[in-house]
């Protein structure tokens, strides 16, 4: 098979206005554009989106799972982050 | 480290939390993964063939419209599927090779012919049921790209199966010839319908290891349990007999026996010798490689207007 082969796509859709665009899966398009079609046949044929992003597979940088701890420990002992951490008299109104 | 590796592993799966692509994972369950979704890609492509016959035979505008939405669903499903077996290092070009050339399996229901309309509404009835039953504990599987899959499949075949059962509903109220058309096509598919849950549970030797990952929720025959105590008061309601003399209700168990399906003609489609085995993977096959030039003209085009991205 001398096929030449269609670069993946990773898709994100927008659910509907005031969402993130959320990873819905992936598909093969020869370019961006022809993913961005596909996109809307394949992910949003009962109008699951309003908004459609594609990027090439190749183009996405992940964290590495083999490091997951140590990647995440800086906010891992940061529990002054959360308003939990704070004290406040049950008689202050409004914290 | 792979002590390690593989105690994570279990813990994560014991503790029904997902496996997501980069994790690592057991080589045993990569491969079994691969394979189930693979098979389930190519059960779906294949599919749409049993039903694409009739979209232009359709009896109206509005049956053609629905038929024709459906098999479009049946193309996605396969797409979503083959999207999830990618993020576990296969390669799509290789998953249709692996296909047209009968290195991997699909599921042995399409090798049956759908010859009338009323095919068309017993399969959204029946097979599509007992996909449905297959499927929706798959929602929970291990592998966290394909239990993702299968909610949004799961989601759409609700429609698949109403659809078929309107269908029929509406051909049982019309003449006696359409009636007689539901009743055998009823009789045709009910079988290999159930055969869908694969060989009863003490010929399945994969399952106890797949229940352990938990890419297998419930034996085969739980789940064909399930479905005749489904589709028994559907078939009631339908108004036609289901061909098993050995149908019947057990107040003692509150469910349904039923008699053993033909597991030789099971093993007989499977390994090939189905009614329309030849047939479907000649037509995915040429499919393929009539749409061959379509592929390298999209791939020229996106070259000449600067590149894939």
């Amino acid at each position: 098979m001398s096929d030449p082969g269609w670069p993946l796509f990773e898709v994100f859709l927008r659910g509907k206005r005031g969402l993130n665009h959320v990873h819905v899966g992936s598909l093969h398009a020869a370019d961006a554009q022809m993913a961005l079609r596909h996109a809307r046949d394949l992910y949003t044929r009962r109008n699951e989106g309003v908004s459609i992003w594609v990027v090439a597979s190749a183009d996405i940088t992940a964290s590495s799972p083999d490091e997951k701890d140590p990647f995440f420990a800086p906010s891992g002992d940061k529990v002054y982050r959360h308003p939990t951490f704070y004290d406040i008299p049950d008689s202050v109104p409004h914290i | 480290m792979t002590d390690a590796l593989e105690r994570d592993f279990e813990s994560l799966v014991t503790h029904d939390r997902r496996i997501e692509p980069r994790d690592w994972m057991p080589e045993g369950y990569r491969k079994t993964m691969i394979r189930q979704i693979a098979q389930h890609a190519h059960s779906e492509i294949i599919g749409m063939q049993p039903e694409a016959g009739w979209v232009t035979r359709a009896p109206s505008l509005r049956r053609k419209a629905i038929l024709l939405a459906k098999v479009q669903d049946e193309a996605g499903h396969g797409m979503y599927l083959y999207s999830a077996a990618e993020t576990l290092g296969a390669d799509r070009a290789d998953l249709t090779r692996r296909l047209i050339t009968g290195a991997q399996k699909y599921s042995s229901i399409f090798n049956y012919p759908a010859l009338s309309f009323a095919d068309v509404g017993v399969i959204g009835w029946l097979v599509d049921g007992a996909a449905i039953c297959n499927q929706v504990p798959l929602c929970r599987s291990s592998y966290g790209p394909y239990a993702r899959a299968m909610i949004r499949i799961c989601k759409e075949e609700s429609f698949h199966q109403r659809q078929g059962y309107e269908l029929l509903l509406t051909m049982m109220r019309g003449t006696p010839a359409q009636q007689e058309m539901v009743r055998s096509a009823v009789n045709r598919w009910w079988w290999p319908s159930l055969m869908m849950f694969g060989p009863p549970d003490d010929q399945s030797p994969n399952t106890a290891q797949s229940m352990r990952w938990r890419i297998k929720r419930h034996t085969n025959d739980e789940l064909r349990q399930r479905f005749v105590d489904m589709t028994v008061p559907q078939a009631e309601a339908l108004g036609v007999t289901l061909p098993d003399p050995e149908l019947r209700w057990n107040a003692e168990r509150e469910r349904y026996d039923f008699g053993p399906p033909d597991w030789a003609e099971l093993k007989r489609v499977i390994s090939g010798d189905g009614p329309c085995n030849a047939e479907r993977i000649e037509r995915r096959r040429a499919a393929h490689e009539d749409g061959a030039w379509v592929r390298e003209a999209a791939v020229a085009y996106s070259a000449r207007e600067g590149g894939a991205q």
